[in-house]
């Protein structure tokens, strides 16, 4: 649905010349939510920009929905951006329009008439949970209520994918969480495609299908959640479940097991130690729902030789479990 | 000459006054009108050719853009830097051009806007300069033309800003409309010189005191009372005090 190929960006000259994307590419699919996760400074929000050209790319190309981004006049690109909604940090709504007013915006720039105009904005203003505030302004509503009126405007003109610029980042926690919903709901409902972009791990975690990790301007990895889950090294994986450092005196083999699928509700750990006669030491342990999935990483220090450790490991992995090695001597 | 006893002395000050509240009204409400006709559009090209403005490459060229730029500001400049008494003897032949005369009330409406213009395409500007860019790109992301943006999203976003700038700006016209007597112009500022001055009557200067001051106080309370009603921040009081700033700059007295 919106495919980024080779896309870098530069700015600046000489010597305060910064690059922002180097040489990244991406693939969204089509009724998906990909997240895509770095630090400030990462040029994550130059990516996300690049999709509807507010930031035109050095070189590369993007195509969204079939048509190549990156190849239209003014007038063809403005009609291209109608089918592409954007949502932001800090809302960016009209403060001398009212609720109804701002998403209007939306349809008056692509020249839908008065009556249908407001039908519209009334319809989506339902959707969003706004219903009751379309005669409020912007200033008289809360955080969360603003951002709904954001999403609103960016989708009545009815676009096919939806881009959102760290839109929850300027939230507060339970906030986030109803946005999130929200941005569930509408991709679900209405079979929107969706590219956020965030530094909250959390927001990957709680509504994304596919993430990527953007660092210094280049894509570190992308994949589904549920393939890079079971990925062996994946750093997205390692950010999902956070086990922290591995402590300094720990003598024996230190490993970390992913559960995934159906595997996460079996007692392995009590039947590791049982078969192998070993006494495990669980240093670490979280468990997340991810795409919908419930999924868990357990750190097990196991205390034995080398031979019965290898012997423990190969059957957790006969059972199908993600193992990794993290400290030891274990093959 | 000014024997107060003589029921004459009094039906000639009123007639005086209505004569000169006239047209001092008539050359200040006309000279506005023009300099917002001609301001506002000035004011949005003086933001819009600006690196990164809309209007920073028009027909494509970033050149053009910048030159549009220099010159406006370099305009605008000059405009603000000339004392009116010198620029009103200096457009003589400009306002028989657009007139086809230099003498009178309508003529002296020239020089007026001619001030009045860059003073208020600067206030244009800044009022515009405190949109957030962020609605610009919003607008961008919807697929706005920049006409759009123009109308629905800069203007009416910074029209409060914009209604107190024109609070000063007619503030400003009145007082440089004080000076047109010279051009034989008439007005409140002529009727204080040769009464108050030429004739020595306190009680003429006393009176278009008290009529300018009522005229400026109103204007402002109108201009003032439309920027609060469209200021719909969530804090009106933050958009106002940077706005009494600007009333509290002195009206430019020609320097």
């Amino acid at each position: 649905m919106i495919s980024i190929s080779h896309v870098s960006k530069t700015f600046g000259v000489g010597d305060r010349r910064t690059v922002a994307l180097d040489d990244v590419s991406l693939e969204v699919g089509r009724g998906e939510i990909f997240g895509v996760v770095g630090q400030s400074g990462a040029g994550k929000s130059t990516l996300i920009r690049t999709v509807n050209l507010l930031e035109r790319p050095d070189s590369g190309e993007i195509t969204v929905d079939g048509r190549l981004i990156t190849s239209l006049g003014d007038r063809e690109l403005r009609i291209a951006r109608q089918g592409i909604g954007m949502i932001f940090q800090h809302f960016n709504l009209l403060s001398s329009r009212t609720v109804r007013g701002n998403v209007e915006l939306a349809l008056e720039v692509v020249g839908v008439d008065g009556r249908e105009r407001r039908t519209r904005a009334g319809e989506i203003l339902e959707l969003v949970g706004l219903e009751g505030k379309a005669d409020a302004y912007p200033a008289q509503l809360s955080g969360g209520q603003k951002q709904r009126i954001g999403i609103a405007r960016s989708l009545a003109a009815r676009p096919s994918v939806l881009l959102s610029d760290e839109a929850t980042s300027a939230l507060d926690p339970e906030t986030t969480r109803s946005i999130l919903e929200l941005l569930r709901t509408i991709n679900r409902e209405l079979g929107l495609t969706v590219l956020l972009i965030t530094h909250e791990m959390d927001v990957v975690k709680s509504v994304c299908d596919s993430a990527a990790l953007i660092e210094g301007g280049r894509i570190a990895e992308q994949g589904r959640l549920v393939e890079l889950i079971s990925t062996p090294g994946s750093r997205l994986a390692h950010e999902l479940f956070p086990l922290g450092e591995v402590p300094a005196n720990t003598s024996g083999t230190v490993i970390d097991i992913t559960f995934s699928g159906g595997l996460a509700d079996r007692p392995v750990i009590a039947q590791l130690s049982r078969t192998h006669a070993i006494d495990v030491s669980i240093l670490g342990a979280t468990i997340e729902t991810i795409a919908g999935n419930q999924a868990g990483r357990t750190r097990l220090e196991l205390p034995g030789t080398p031979a019965t450790n290898a012997a423990a490991i190969a059957d957790l992995r006969g059972q199908g479990l993600l193992v990794e090695i993290v400290t030891g001597d274990a093959a | 000459m000014n024997d107060t006893s003589d029921p004459q002395f009094w039906s000639d000050l009123v007639d005086v006054l209505i004569l000169g509240t006239g047209q001092t009204l008539y050359m200040v409400s006309i000279a506005l009108v023009v300099t917002v006709v001609v301001g506002l559009p000035l004011g949005i090209l003086l933001v819009g050719t600006e690196r990164g403005g809309l209007f920073a490459s028009p027909f494509g060229s970033r050149t053009a853009g910048r030159i549009i730029n220099r010159v406006l500001d370099f305009v605008v400049n000059l405009g603000r830097s000339i004392p009116f008494i010198i620029l009103m003897i200096a457009v003589i032949p400009f306002t028989r051009l657009v007139v086809g005369t230099f003498i009178g009330s309508t003529a002296a409406i020239v020089p007026l806007s001619l001030v009045a213009i860059p003073f208020f395409a600067r206030m244009v500007e800044i009022a515009l300069k405190e949109v957030d860019p962020g609605l610009t790109e919003a607008a961008n992301s919807l697929g706005a033309t920049r006409w759009q943006i123009v109308r629905k999203v800069l203007v009416p976003e910074a029209l409060p800003s914009m209604l107190l700038g024109l609070s000063t700006t007619v503030t400003s016209i009145i007082n440089f409309s004080a000076m047109v007597g010279t051009v034989a112009g008439g007005g409140l500022g002529d009727v204080a010189f040769r009464y108050g001055y030429q004739r020595y009557s306190t009680i003429h200067i006393v009176a278009v005191i008290v009529i300018i001051f009522i005229i400026v106080q109103s204007l402002a309370a109108i201009a003032t009372h439309f920027a609060r009603k469209f200021a719909r921040t969530s804090s009106p009081e933050g958009r106002v005090s940077a706005a009494d700033k600007l009333e509290l700059q002195p009206a430019p007295t020609g320097a």
